[in-house]
């Protein structure tokens, strides 16, 4: 595919709150096409990739996630990635993806109890994936949790085949790269922070690379996943 | 008309680090003798139905497709017709 920018679709649930942040750093930071798919639609608008934001869709009520997996707009989203269309979930829109059946696995309450908001350090796996092509494996970098629900859980037989086919891209660990509990925030398996399904098309993660694409925010170590994404369409040159 | 009475647990194999925390605030009240407190939701419908076996047919398409998480949750439940 051929493309002069890459156009993004952000879902908005109601409850969503990262979606402008997502919008943000698509349009005006990585200066791509971006546009807002209500959760009520049944149209992805030609979107290349779909983002579903952080937030609280539907008041996390049930489970987080449980009730914005059956938005309308959630048909055509499954149906996109099933297609092999790129979808990316962030924080809520990881817990959304799990829901949904299109990644493996659960989030469930932080084993803290609380609530984890801050800059956490994320090493990146390897950097053979869409995602993270324009990494090097074993980066480590600084972005934003903001979760209480982020507690990766997943039978022991879907964690070794996570492992063993390289889905895992992103784990919590300190700022020199070392996995241990004291580096996972909030008790996640195997300190996973990120993974992708088999078809490598589909990509949720806890921490919010989105609000970490400019220095002014503290980190622009966001940045690159974004880029890893949008070189993975081949662009044609204006 | 049926009601159903479904409660959801988490499954015994996962750790419920709400009900650690409720119990240690139980064993701060002085009754030691509590321990394994496991905190669930509990959640009552009506359901229309022709049948017991329609009602219960119903509730368990429900609890399977969105009230449980079968990753990490049990459930079970009870029709009775009012």
């Amino acid at each position: 595919m051929s493309i002069s920018k890459v156009k993004f679709g952000v879902v908005v649930f109601p409850g969503s709150n990262c979606d402008h942040d997502a919008y943000h750093a698509a349009k005006h930071v990585l200066h791509q096409d971006a546009e807002f798919l209500w959760h009520k639609d049944t149209d992805l608008k030609n979107s290349d990739v779909i983002i579903l934001p952080g937030g609280f869709s539907y008041g996390d009520y049930l489970r987080t996630g449980a009730i914005a997996r059956f938005s309308p707009i959630m048909n055509e989203v499954i149906n996109f990635a099933n297609n092999g269309g790129v979808v990316i979930g962030i924080c809520n829109g990881f817990q959304v993806l799990c829901e949904s059946g299109l990644l493996p696995g659960v989030l469930m309450r932080n084993a803290s109890l609380l609530f984890a908001c801050k800059h956490v350090s994320v090493r990146v796996e390897h950097n053979d994936s869409r995602f993270t092509s324009k990494h090097q494996t074993g980066d480590i970098i600084s972005i934003p949790i903001a979760h209480g629900d982020g507690n990766y859980f997943a039978e022991p037989d879907i964690i070794r085949s996570l492992e063993e086919n390289q889905q895992i891209l992103f784990r919590y660990s300190d700022e020199y790269g070392k996995i241990s509990d004291e580096s996972n925030p909030n008790g996640s398996v195997n300190n996973i922070a990120g993974i992708m399904n088999t078809n490598k098309n589909v990509m949720g993660m806890m921490p919010h690379p989105e609000r970490a694409c400019e220095s002014e925010l503290g980190s622009s170590d966001g940045k690159k996943i974004f880029e890893s994404i949008i070189n993975s369409f081949v662009l044609q040159t204006v | 008309m049926y009601l159903s009475t479904i409660t959801i647990s988490l499954r015994p194999s996962i750790l419920d680090v709400q009900g650690k925390a409720v119990e240690l605030g139980i064993h701060t009240l002085g009754l030691n003798a509590v321990s394994n407190v496991r905190i669930g939701k509990s959640i009552h419908m009506n359901v229309e139905a022709s049948t017991e076996d329609e009602a219960k047919r119903i509730t368990e398409e429900a609890c399977r497709k969105l009230l449980a998480n079968t990753v990490m949750e049990d459930f079970s439940f009870t029709v009775k017709k009012i």
